[in-house]
């Protein structure tokens, strides 16, 4: 399907909503802000100059969107297919704990070596991770919804454990050691940790724009998403598409742990809970509407958002809950879109049937 | 006799398309009015009108004599008008007569009042003679009876009109005399029904009037007595139709298809075939005869690898295939129009251009290296679309804006311009229009002059007879007999299909 070129007309449309929502979100945000005495205005200003106000400001924006990209298009490709992937936390970890094993186990002399070697390793563990859900789910009929929320406590105990035993660096630290520098990504500028882990997001947005509408794959992972009865009519294989989406799903979110420790930490620290990275990616496909280019948009929004928090509490003195509160509106705004459109709609046939009754 | 209802100048503007253009229409009290035209011509759009699902674009409504705007299906109600859906809208784990109370129950200080739901459904149920088990489960209960309830539904509304949105659509041929019967019965009792169809013989079987309608605009209304139904079909589609499939004695090659003692289950796991044993050769068309419910869409199913077999052996061209997949039975030859199109044979939320390849999609000039080449996918669309005289504006557009006839035909245009051996058409004119039926059929007998090995399995008696060479009836499972469609009888098949034996008492019904 061509929906990757749409018409002008269509993608207005299409952003309307999310738009809608952000800014009734911020409205609503500024009333729980002068509940609570801070000036809603300044906030705002300090949400915006923090994130946009320089480039090394810009910068740590995006770091803080890579991962929401990784993991808000690991929701959509299996949204594509029909399926609701909630494990983004379980893969999210399965790629960082492995990618951190490669980077402190493996002496690669190349940088062109190691880097692929790494993603690769990442992309590898968390097609297992994701696999499995799907496996499961094509062969026994497990609800994936279960099983992934499962597997995210299997994935966060098990990193858990491996960097408490196995892979602790010597010093105590709860972490392991850290990665070799072959496999480091380099980073833009000074003051800002912006690496190239953006083009690998980038990259990979484009890879599964390409693969929904360009591909053979593609072509059957919606099949079978839109209706698996006339995919299997076609002699497409629910089954293998099944596993096949949950893998690249789960690939996607490894990434996002890949990206985190070969540009940011260098080391894979131990995590006490789940980092949230996979459940934002949730709402952040929600509100891109499962295309890749509106996943870059939205991951950028709660980049912005989740960055804007901690500053506007040290800055404007509001408390950074007041930007959960905004992300929690937005996602129940772009959830009830349908409402919204059917309320638009309503309006519109009141005020048709109004002007006939003048007759 | 006093006009109950009278539509004025109703026009009615979607987007681009005017679904109604100056529709006048009575209704008189007492009178089964019959609302025929083809799919698509806007019959149900009027009665949307009328029942507030859609409010007109300009013209008036009078409901005995004043002049009235429906806004909504509440107002509809209050106005005394019921509306039977063609997809009925139950609750199936509810019982009949929690159904039918459904939004206006009685009760007992917001506790629902179950002996007074019991007796008042039974009451209106007597009255009108629909005989309904209360207490029975929606989910339980079968299509026919159903529809009953749908009809009880809108009578304990304290409907006085009546709209039946393609009754008959559903029915078995038992089912569809029942209905006759029970809508006699409700316009003795001075109700007034529109019934709405493409079905001519139903027109003149049941109606006594008719009002035509084709592509939005009325052509006429007219008593049914004073027509047949080649006028009607005439007035319906607009220019002369012919009823009768013309076709050449069949020119049988080998054998192609060779299905031996099948046995499978249906989906409640139930034995559906039950050692199902026939043949189809080539340059044949092999009808497959049989009320709904013996096997017909288990059959189709196993044949193209979408169910499982418990037993028993496909083979198509001597090759065995009953253990091989459907995209290696696609591959091997076989094409497959679908019993239902939304469920199985279109992606309705993907383009024409995408629907048009679904099945061969992976394959040149499709595809090229994991590639989808869209350059040809769509041009393969556009000359489909005008070789089989697809209506749409241009093959971007998704197969729900279609209607189910244009529907209909792009699973046609896709599965007959593969080269196949065997075509399975299991109810290949469904829910389409006179105008379309005429097309699917002559495609049909083009196929089998081509040499193709057809096997056409259907609900409609008269579309076997028309098309068949050979007949087989499907009886629980199994084919109870195989003759020449020059030797069979509507009458014989009916009794065949019935299960003979057990005929002789059922007849008097």
């Amino acid at each position: 399907m061509k929906e990757g070129n749409a018409s002008w007309k269509k993608i207005i449309s299409n952003l309307a909503v999310p738009i809608i929502a952000v800014v009734f979100a911020m409205l609503v945000g500024a009333i729980f802000m002068i509940a609570v005495e801070g000036n809603p205005i300044e906030a705002y200003k300090v949400l915006f100059t923090s994130s946009f106000g320089n480039t090394r400001y810009f910068f740590e924006t995006l770091v803080n969107t890579i991962p929401l990209i990784f993991t808000g298009l690991s929701v959509a490709f299996a949204f594509r297919c029909g399926l609701f992937n909630i494990g983004g936390e379980g893969q999210f970890f399965a790629g960082y704990i492995t990618v951190a094993a490669v980077g402190v186990y493996l002496k690669v002399p190349y940088w062109w070596i190691h880097i692929p070697l790494a993603l690769l390793a990442a992309i590898v563990a968390g097609a297992i991770w994701g696999g499995i859900p799907g496996y499961l789910k094509a062969k026994l009929g497990i609800h994936e919804v279960i099983s992934t929320i499962m597997f995210n406590y299997i994935g966060l105990y098990l990193v858990n454990f491996l960097i408490r035993s196995v892979m602790m660096v010597p010093n105590g630290l709860p972490a392991t050691p850290k990665i070799e520098q072959t496999m480091r990504f380099a980073r833009f500028i000074r003051g800002s940790r912006l690496n190239w882990s953006i083009f690998i997001a980038l990259l990979a947005a484009f890879a599964i724009y390409w693969i929904l509408w360009k591909t053979i794959t593609g072509y059957e992972v919606r099949a079978v998403g839109l209706n698996p009865s006339a995919a299997e009519y076609g002699g497409i294989s629910v089954a293998k598409n099944t596993v096949l989406a949950m893998a690249i799903s789960g690939a996607l979110a490894a990434l996002a742990g890949a990206t985190q420790v070969m540009g940011l930490e260098y080391r894979a620290v131990q995590p006490f809970g789940f980092l949230g990275y996979g459940f934002t990616g949730i709402a952040v496909a929600l509100l891109g509407k499962n295309h890749p280019v509106g996943i870059i948009l939205a991951a950028l929004l709660f980049g912005t958002l989740q960055r804007g928090a901690n500053m506007m509490q040290s800055m404007a003195d509001v408390p950074k809950e007041v930007i959960s509160i905004i992300q929690a509106i937005i996602i129940f705004f772009v959830a009830s879109d349908y409402a919204v459109r059917k309320f638009y709609r309503k309006m519109k046939a009141k005020n048709a049937a109004g002007k006939e009754g003048v007759e | 006799m006093t006009t109950v209802i009278e539509m004025k100048r109703i026009t009615k503007i979607f987007p681009g398309v005017v679904a109604n253009d100056n529709v006048d229409f009575q209704l008189r009290k007492g009178e089964i009015h019959a609302l025929l035209g083809e799919n698509g011509a806007g019959k149900t759009t009027l009665m949307k009108i009328l029942y507030g699902l859609y409010t007109p674009t300009s013209g008036e409504i009078h409901v005995n004599g004043e002049k009235v705007r429906i806004d909504s299906p509440n107002k509809a109600i209050e106005l005394g008008i019921g509306m039977v859906h063609q997809h009925f809208m139950l609750i199936p784990p509810f019982t009949v007569a929690e159904n039918i109370v459904l939004g206006s129950e009685p009760s007992c200080m917001g506790v629902l009042d179950e002996v007074e739901m019991i007796r008042s459904v039974s009451e209106i149920s007597e009255k009108y003679g629909l005989h309904v088990d209360p207490k029975a489960k929606i989910q339980d209960i079968s299509v026919g009876m159903q529809q009953r309830v749908e009809i009880l539904k809108a009578l304990y509304r304290g409907a006085d009109i009546l709209i039946l949105d393609e009754p008959t659509a559903v029915l078995t041929p038992q089912e569809v005399q029942e209905l006759i019967f029970i809508m006699d019965k409700l316009t003795d009792q001075g109700k007034s029904i529109i019934f709405i169809t493409h079905k001519l013989k139903e027109v003149k079987a049941i109606s006594n009037r008719v009002t035509v309608i084709r592509r939005g605009k009325m052509i006429e209304t007219v008593n049914t007595a004073d027509v047949d139904t080649r006028q009607l079909a005439n007035m319906m589609v607009g220019r002369e139709v012919i009823l009768e499939v013309e076709k050449k004695p069949s020119n049988v090659g080998q054998t192609i298809l060779r299905v031996n003692n099948l046995h499978a289950l249906n989906d409640r796991e139930l034995p559906a075939l039950r050692g199902t044993t026939f043949e189809v050769r080539a340059g044949e068309i092999l009808g497959i005869a049989g009320v709904d419910g013996n096997g017909q869409s288990e059959l189709t199913e196993c044949l193209t690898g979408l169910r499982p077999l418990t037993e028993g052996k496909i083979e198509l061209k001597g090759q065995d295939i009953t253990n091989i997949t459907t995209r290696d039975r696609i591959e091997s030859g076989i094409s497959h129009i679908p019993e239902d199109r939304l469920k199985r044979g279109l992606v309705v939320d993907f383009s024409l251009s995408d629907n048009m390849i679904l099945g061969h999609h992976y394959k040149k000039p499709f595809a090229i290296r994991g590639n989808l080449n869209y350059q040809e996918i769509d041009l393969n669309a556009r000359n489909l679309i005008e070789e089989f005289d697809v209506r749409t504006p241009n093959e971007e557009v998704f197969a729900k804006n279609l209607s189910g006839g244009n529907q209909q035909k792009v699973i046609i245009a896709r599965e007959f311009s593969r080269s196949s051996e065997l075509l399975i058409a299991a109810q290949p004119t469904r829910g389409v229009d006179v105008g379309a039926i005429e097309f699917i059929h002559k495609r049909i007998v083009a196929a089998r002059d081509a040499g193709k090995a057809v096997l056409l399995v259907s609900l409609e008696l008269d579309e076997i007879l028309s098309l068949s060479d050979r007949i087989a009836v499907i009886y629980e499972g199994e084919i109870v007999a195989i003759m020449d469609a020059k030797d069979a009888t509507e009458e014989d098949l009916g009794l065949m299909m019935a299960g003979a034996a057990r005929q002789t008492e059922e007849e008097e019904v």
